[in-house]
């Protein structure tokens, strides 16, 4: 294989895993918190059409970024009073909060729909970009590639390290012990919630501001449950979501490449290769106990301040 | 818990569960509100809105409008899932006294046909199926004689010989396309070679995109695709490279790079078929037609397209047109090489409905 090519592979699959990236720290950093929040793929279509409307209006790519990050956080927000608030079943919920999400992207956006984004530029690190092969593989992206690697670095540090990602995680593994500490259970689940919400509606922007850059109705086709299935992949670590969003973006472009290149295998086979090397290291994961990480004590239960 | 919380919340849900009711597919539109007209219902899987398959049928609707005008009246209902609610739907329009119901997509067959019996009074009219009845007609377009000109240009215009061809699943339909489009590439230029890549779906833009850099990559300089969304045209744009239009004239997403489109254009067969239902000559039949009947056709050629090779192409939609060109013709092998069509043979229609093998010079094997 001439190294052009491999180089050219290595940056699709970045390109291919950064929304995943996203959304996935979006759902963890919930699931954190002992949160579970099924509506990721809601949020992360009304992200891709406010980050789209805007970057269509003509504003800076940071500004459509914010935007993303403020529709996502405020369709989380209705997640957070009626799961928080008003005790709904967050399953229930977080489904209706996908639908809702697919549905209000699908009549906003049909204004949107034939009309094309501006393209966003690479920022070419320095001396970096010019090294062979991993050059423009690694070091010549759009800047939310390397805002994404970062905010996993980030999120590493502030669950692992800081005395705030510590009251986090103690609110996810036992909210009632927490409480009983003092820590105000429904507000920082609150605040993870729209964290989380703008995360996913950060990573639903990248599909519609560089990725493919158009918008149509229910463009994220199933990515905001491959970010939830890649949370328990990483067992609930922030680095190791990078490592799955990445494995499953390889070999989602490699099954491209081989059937371009002639690879005789049949093609529906390689379309259920990611799933098939997702589900695998799932098990290998869940099998080896010291390696494992166990889901948040509290995941998915309703919490009530007793009087 | 406060009360005024409650309220907030409640307030909040019921805004919520208006917004997802007012989703429901099911609002029935009318455009014409006038009595005692020929009425007629058309059901669409996909949004209007969809630059592409829907939307080309929407057209087909208007022109149905436009001819007749106050003597029909349409309603129309949108991205109708095929299956249970096709049913439903389909039903309705029926009994809120449809004279017609064109139905729009393969997947509303057999519920078509079970609502006709229901109805025996009302017509019906199935896109792309092949179950008929004494009410229900069928009628599909041959698209692939819209790929023999693409294939034609594409041949004439690729400086690596390298064609990539994006193609959803490995039905009749698909693959009669991508046979089509080599073998008249092939004819101009016997160094052509078409790489294909599978992405089993339909709709899903970014894995559409990734097909299309992938191909990008690996030397293609047109892309062609039997897919539906415009992904792959914008981004043969951004890389600066050519590739068609798919069901729909893409030229918004790629101004530079759309060589020209096939386009489904359903208006001369709806025209024609409420015709006949307002003159009483309505009958079941089954229409397979191309470029001489119109509902074939193709964009404007883009920018890129030399004269000589636009003039090669029109003369070839033109002796399709007429009859004296058929997009296969032999001799023509199958991939392992055994003989398919003798010297002069033209394809039956039987075959080319069930169409599941390649060509002989397309490398890889069909899934």
């Amino acid at each position: 294989m001439d190294y052009g090519l491999l180089s050219s592979i290595l940056h699709a699959v970045l390109v291919a895993s950064t929304p995943l990236v996203f959304a996935g720290l979006g759902a963890l950093i919930q699931e954190r918190a002992g949160v579970l929040n099924l509506g990721i793929e809601g949020l992360m279509i009304v992200g891709a059409l406010a980050g789209f409307a805007t970057a269509l209006s003509g504003f800076p790519l940071l500004i459509s970024i914010v935007a993303a990050a403020l529709a996502g956080a405020l369709l989380a927000s209705i997640f957070a009073l009626l799961v928080l608030r008003l005790y709904a079943n967050p399953v229930a919920t977080g489904l209706a909060l996908t639908l809702f999400g697919l549905g209000l992207s699908a009549l906003a956006g049909a204004q949107y729909v034939g009309q094309a984004a501006p393209q966003v530029d690479a920022w070419n690190i320095p001396v970096f970009s010019h090294l062979p092969i991993v050059g423009h593989a690694l070091f010549s992206h759009d800047p939310l590639v390397y805002l994404s690697i970062s905010l996993a670095i980030l999120m590493w540090w502030f669950i692992s390290k800081s005395r705030a990602g510590l009251i986090l995680r103690a609110i996810g593994e036992n909210h009632s012990s927490a409480h009983a500490l003092g820590f105000s259970v429904t507000g920082i689940r609150f605040l993870a919630i729209i964290t989380g919400g703008a995360l996913a509606g950060i990573g639903g922007s990248y599909l519609t501001l560089v990725q493919t850059p158009l918008f149509v109705e229910g463009m994220t086709a199933g990515r905001g449950w491959i970010a939830l299935a890649l949370v328990v992949f990483a067992s609930w670590r922030p680095l190791r979501v990078i490592v799955g969003a990445y494995l499953f973006g390889s070999v989602s472009i490699i099954q491209l490449h081989g059937q371009a290149l002639g690879v005789s295998v049949a093609s529906q086979w390689l379309s259920m290769l990611p799933y098939l090397v997702t589900i695998g290291a799932l098990v290998i994961i869940a099998g080896r106990g010291n390696f494992s990480h166990k889901a948040p004590g509290s995941l998915g239960v309703t919490f009530r301040e007793s009087k | 818990m406060k009360k005024s919380n409650l309220v907030i919340g409640l307030l909040v849900l019921a805004a919520v569960i208006a917004a997802v009711v007012s989703f429901e597919p099911s609002e029935t539109k009318k455009t014409a509100a006038i009595s005692g007209k020929v009425k007629i219902g058309f059901v669409y899987v996909g949004p209007v809105a969809d630059a592409g398959w829907t939307y080309e049928h929407d057209r087909g609707r208007l022109a149905v409008e436009a001819e007749y005008g106050g003597k029909v009246e349409t309603v129309f209902v949108e991205s109708v899932s095929e299956g249970p609610d096709a049913e439903r739907v389909i039903a309705q329009m029926a009994s809120d006294g449809a004279d017609a119901v064109f139905t729009t997509s393969f997947g509303y067959m057999n519920p078509t046909i079970k609502v006709a019996q229901q109805f025996p009074d009302v017509k019906f009219e199935h896109a792309t199926g092949y179950k008929r009845a004494d009410n229900v007609a069928t009628y599909s377009s041959r698209f692939y004689e819209g790929r023999h000109v693409l294939g034609l240009v594409a041949g004439k215009m690729t400086k690596s010989n390298t064609i990539g061809y994006i193609a959803s699943f490995p039905i009749p339909e698909v693959v009669r396309g991508i046979n089509a489009a080599y073998l008249a590439a092939k004819s101009v230029n016997p160094q052509v070679k078409f790489k294909v890549i599978w992405v089993s779906t339909w709709f899903d833009p970014g894995k559409e995109a990734d097909a299309a850099k992938a191909l990008i990559d690996q030397g293609a300089d047109i892309l062609m695709q039997h897919t539906d969304s415009a992904a792959p045209m914008k981004i043969a744009e951004e890389r600066g490279i050519y590739a068609f239009g798919q069901a729909s004239d893409q030229a918004a997403y790629g101004p530079n790079a759309q060589l020209t489109a096939i386009i489904d254009d359903w208006a001369p067969y709806y025209v024609r078929r409420v015709g006949d239902l307002i003159n009483g000559t309505w009958s079941s039949t089954d229409t397979w037609g191309g470029f001489d009947t119109g509902m074939v056709a193709l964009a404007p050629y883009g920018k890129a397209v030399p004269d000589d090779v636009k003039a090669m192409a029109e003369e070839a939609r033109k002796a399709i047109t007429e009859g004296r060109l058929h997009a296969f013709t032999g001799p023509v092998n199958k991939q392992d090489g055994s003989p398919w069509l003798k010297p002069g043979e033209t394809a039956d229609d039987g075959t080319l409905l069930g169409m599941n093998f390649y060509v002989e010079g397309i490398e890889g094997s069909l899934p």
